[in-house]
C-alpha cells in the first residue's frame, strides 16, 4: 500500500516536469489545499496589517491631508525631508536615540553574560531556581508599573532619598537633573533585562561539552581560566548574534521607556525617535513628517543591521541570515 | 565535575552577589506594598521605607470599591484572553504548514514573513490604517493589529519539526489528513511551547501601553496600562515642575498610586511562578534549535 502510493507520487512527479509550472502548482495546490488553506489567515493579516502601511509610506512623499487619503493628497517628493533635516528638534531626538542604545549597549550588553556565567557557575541546583526565578520576574512587568514604580521609589520623597537623608547625605535628584536621569535610565533597563537575558546564554552553556570541563578539571585549571577559555568561547556564537541584532536596534528605539520615564525636567535627553514620532503625528497630526521619520528610522536600521552582520559574517562569525 | 568539592570563597562571593541582584529585583515590590499600606501624611513626612507606617487599608478599600477600576480589570482580562486566542490561532496556522518541505512556495512566504520583521511601515502608516479601518477605540483594535508575531510563529514551526517525523506518517497511512494530523497528533504534542508562547502573547498585552494610547481615546476602552499610566502620571508633572523637594498638595496619593501599581502587578505575580518552568525549558528549547 505505502509502496504503491510512493509509486504514484514519483509518476506525478515525471508527469509534473512535463507539465508547464502554472500546472504544477496548480497540481501542488489541488494536493496541498489545507494547508494553503490553514495559511490564508496569517498571510491575510501579514498583507492587511504589515504590508499595507508599508505602502502608507508613500505619506513620506506627500502633503499628505487625510480626508483625501495617499490617492488624492498632493505629491512633494522629498520636500518633508528637507524639512525634518533643517529642524533641531529631529537632531535631538535621533542624538538622544543613538546616545540612549549606545549607552544600553555598552552597560546592558554585558550584564546578563555576566549573570549568566555566575548562575552557571553556581553549583546549590535550589539557590540557582530560586535565584533565577527571581531575576525573571522584572522582565514580565510593563513600563507603566516599572516608571510607576521608578518615580515613587526615586522622587523627592521616595525611599532612596529618604535612605539617603537618614544617613545625612543630603537628597539627589535622581529623576528631574539630566545626567541623573540618564543614569537612571540604563540602571532602569538593566533591572529590567539583565536577568531575562540570561536564559539564551544559559541554553548555549548547557550545550556546553561537559568533557571539556572534566579535562580542564584534570590538568587544574582554575575557575576564571575555565571561564574564559571554554565558557566564553562556547557562548561566542549566542554573543555575537544577539551583538548583531542589537546593533541593528541602533536606531530604532522603544516608545514605552522614554516615554514613561521621561519628564518635562529632562526631554534634552529623554524625546527620542519614538515619542517625537508620536508628538509631531498622533500629537501635532502631521502624518507626513511622522511617517518621514519613521521611514528614516528603518531605513537607517536596516543598514546598521545588514552592516553588522556582513562584518560578523566577514571576519568568520555566523551571521543571522 | 566535582560536585561534592568544599564550598570555597569564590562560591560565597558569587551567591553573595546573586542574592544582592535578587534581592534588588524584590525591594521595590516591598517598598510598593509598604506605601499602599501606610498613610499618606508619613509618606509626605517619608517616614516609609520598607515598612508599612501608620497601618491602613484605605487605599485598598477604595480601588476595590472603585467600580471603574474593577470594570477596566474585567475588560483587560477579556481582552488578553481574546488577544492569546487570536494569536495562537494565525501563529499555528502559519507554523504547521510551513514545516512541510513538499509544500510549493514554503521559502517564499517564509521569507515575506520574516521580512516584515525587519522592515515595516512604521507608527504612523499602520495608525492611519488602524483609523481607516475604523478600529480606533473598539477592542479589536488591540486584538487585530499585533495578531501573530512573526518571531513565535518561527519558535513553534521550530518546536514542530522536532517532533518525531514517524507519529506523523503513520497518521497519514491511517487515512488522516493534514489538518486531522495537526489537530490530533502535533498539537497535544506541543502543548509545552503552545503554553509558552500563549504566556508571551498574554503577557504582552496585559503589557500593552502603547497601542492603547495611539488608538483608544474612550475611556471604557482603557485597558489596565492606560489606566494606570493615568493614575501614576496625575501631579507627576506638577511634582517635577516645582522641583524636587517641595511637598505639594496631591490629588492622587502616593499611597493610592502605589496601591495601583501592585494592583495591576499581582496578576502577574499570581500567574508567573506557576508558569516559569514551562516557558524556561519552551525559550530554551527554541533557543537551541532555533
Amino acid at each position: 500500500m505505502i509502496k504503491l502510493k510512493a509509486v504514484l507520487d514519483n509518476e506525478d512527479l515525471v508527469q509534473m516536469s512535463r507539465k508547464n509550472r502554472k500546472n504544477s502548482f496548480l497540481h501542488a495546490l489541488k494536493r496541498d489545499y489545507l494547508l494553503y488553506g490553514l495559511l490564508l489567515l496569517p498571510i491575510a493579516y501579514l498583507i492587511i496589517f504589515k504590508y499595507a502601511p508599508i505602502y502608507g509610506i508613500l505619506m513620506a512623499f506627500q502633503d499628505y491631508n487625510i480626508f483625501q487619503g495617499i490617492g488624492g493628497s498632493e505629491w512633494v517628493g522629498l520636500d518633508v525631508f528637507k524639512f525634518i533635516f533643517h529642524q533641531n528638534s529631529f537632531y535631538r531626538a535621533l542624538t538622544n536615540t543613538l546616545v540612549l542604545n549606545l549607552l544600553d549597549l555598552v552597560a546592558g550588553f554585558p550584564a546578563p553574560i555576566i549573570l549568566a556565567i555566575l548562575l552557571f557557575e553556581i553549583r546549590y541546583v535550589k539557590f540557582k531556581k530560586a535565584t533565577q526565578t527571581v531575576l525573571y520576574l522584572p522582565h514580565f512587568l510593563s513600563w507603566i508599573i516599572i516608571g510607576g514604580m521608578v518615580y515613587l521609589i526615586f522622587s523627592s520623597h521616595g525611599m532612596a532619598n529618604n535612605l539617603l537623608n537618614a544617613l545625612g547625605l543630603g537628597s539627589i535628584e535622581f529623576l528631574s537633573q539630566k545626567t541623573n536621569w540618564l543614569i537612571m535610565y540604563v540602571i532602569v533597563g538593566i533591572w529590567q533585562n539583565a536577568g531575562w537575558g540570561t536564559i539564551l546564554y544559559l541554553a548555549a552553556m548547557t550545550g556546553i561539552n561537559r568533557e571539556l570541563f572534566e579535562a580542564s578539571d584534570i590538568d587544574g585549571c582554575s575557575r576564571l581560566r575555565k571561564i574564559w577559555h571554554i565558557t566564553l568561547p562556547g557562548i561566542k556564537h549566542t554573543i555575537i548574534i544577539l551583538l548583531i541584532l542589537q546593533i541593528g536596534r541602533m536606531v530604532s528605539i522603544g516608545f514605552d521607556r522614554p516615554f514613561v520615564m521621561g519628564n518635562s525636567l529632562v526631554s534634552e535627553y529623554s524625546d527620542v525617535i519614538s515619542t517625537f514620532v508620536y508628538r509631531v503625528g498622533i500629537g501635532s497630526g502631521d502624518f507626513s513628517q511622522a511617517t518621514a521619520v519613521g521611514l528614516f528610522q528603518s531605513v537607517v536600521g536596516l543598514i546598521f543591521l545588514v552592516t553588522a552582520n556582513y562584518i560578523a559574517k566577514k571576519v568568520g562569525e555566523q551571521g543571522i541570515w | 565535575m566535582s560536585s561534592k568539592r568544599k564550598m570555597n570563597v569564590a562560591d560565597i562571593v558569587m551567591i553573595f552577589f546573586l542574592t544582592g541582584v535578587a534581592i534588588t529585583c524584590l525591594v521595590p515590590f516591598l517598598y510598593m506594598i509598604a506605601l499602599s499600606l501606610s498613610s499618606n501624611n508619613a509618606i509626605i513626612s517619608q517616614k516609609v521605607t520598607l515598612w508599612p507606617v501608620e497601618f491602613t487599608l484605605e487605599t485598598y478599600k477604595t480601588i476595590l470599591s472603585d467600580t471603574e477600576m474593577i470594570y477596566t480589570l474585567g475588560y483587560t482580562i477579556v481582552l488578553t484572553v481574546l488577544y492569546t486566542f487570536a494569536c495562537m490561532f494565525l501563529t499555528i496556522c502559519a507554523a504547521y504548514p510551513l514545516t512541510k518541505k513538499r509544500l510549493k512556495g514554503r521559502n517564499t512566504i517564509l521569507t515575506l514573513m520574516i521580512f516584515t520583521m525587519y522592515f515595516g511601515g512604521g507608527l504612523i502608516p499602520t495608525y492611519i490604517l488602524v483609523k481607516n479601518l475604523a478600529l480606533t477605540n473598539t477592542m479589536m483594535g488591540l486584538i487585530l493589529p499585533g495578531a501573530m508575531s512573526v518571531f513565535n510563529m518561527i519558535i513553534l514551526k521550530t518546536f514542530f519539526t522536532e517532533l518525531p517525523e514517524n507519529l506523523e506518517e503513520s497518521a497519514a497511512i491511517d487515512g488522516c489528513n493534514d489538518l486531522g494530523i495537526l489537530v490530533r497528533i502535533v498539537l497535544p504534542l506541543s502543548l509545552p511551547a503552545i503554553a509558552t508562547l500563549s504566556l508571551f502573547y498574554a503577557v504582552d498585552r496585559w503589557n500593552g501601553f502603547q497601542d492603547a494610547l495611539f488608538y483608544i481615546t474612550d475611556k471604557h476602552l482603557f485597558p489596565m496600562q492606560l489606566k494606570l499610566y493615568q493614575i501614576i502620571s496625575a501631579n507627576q508633572q506638577l511634582d517635577t515642575q516645582q522641583g524636587e523637594g517641595s511637598v505639594g498638595a496631591y490629588i492622587v496619593p502616593e499611597s493610592l498610586k502605589a496601591a495601583s501599581v501592585m494592583f495591576a502587578t499581582v496578576p502577574i505575580l499570581l500567574v508567573y511562578p506557576k508558569l516559569q518552568k514551562y516557558f524556561v525549558d519552551g525559550v530554551m528549547t527554541g533557543a537551541i534549535k532555533g
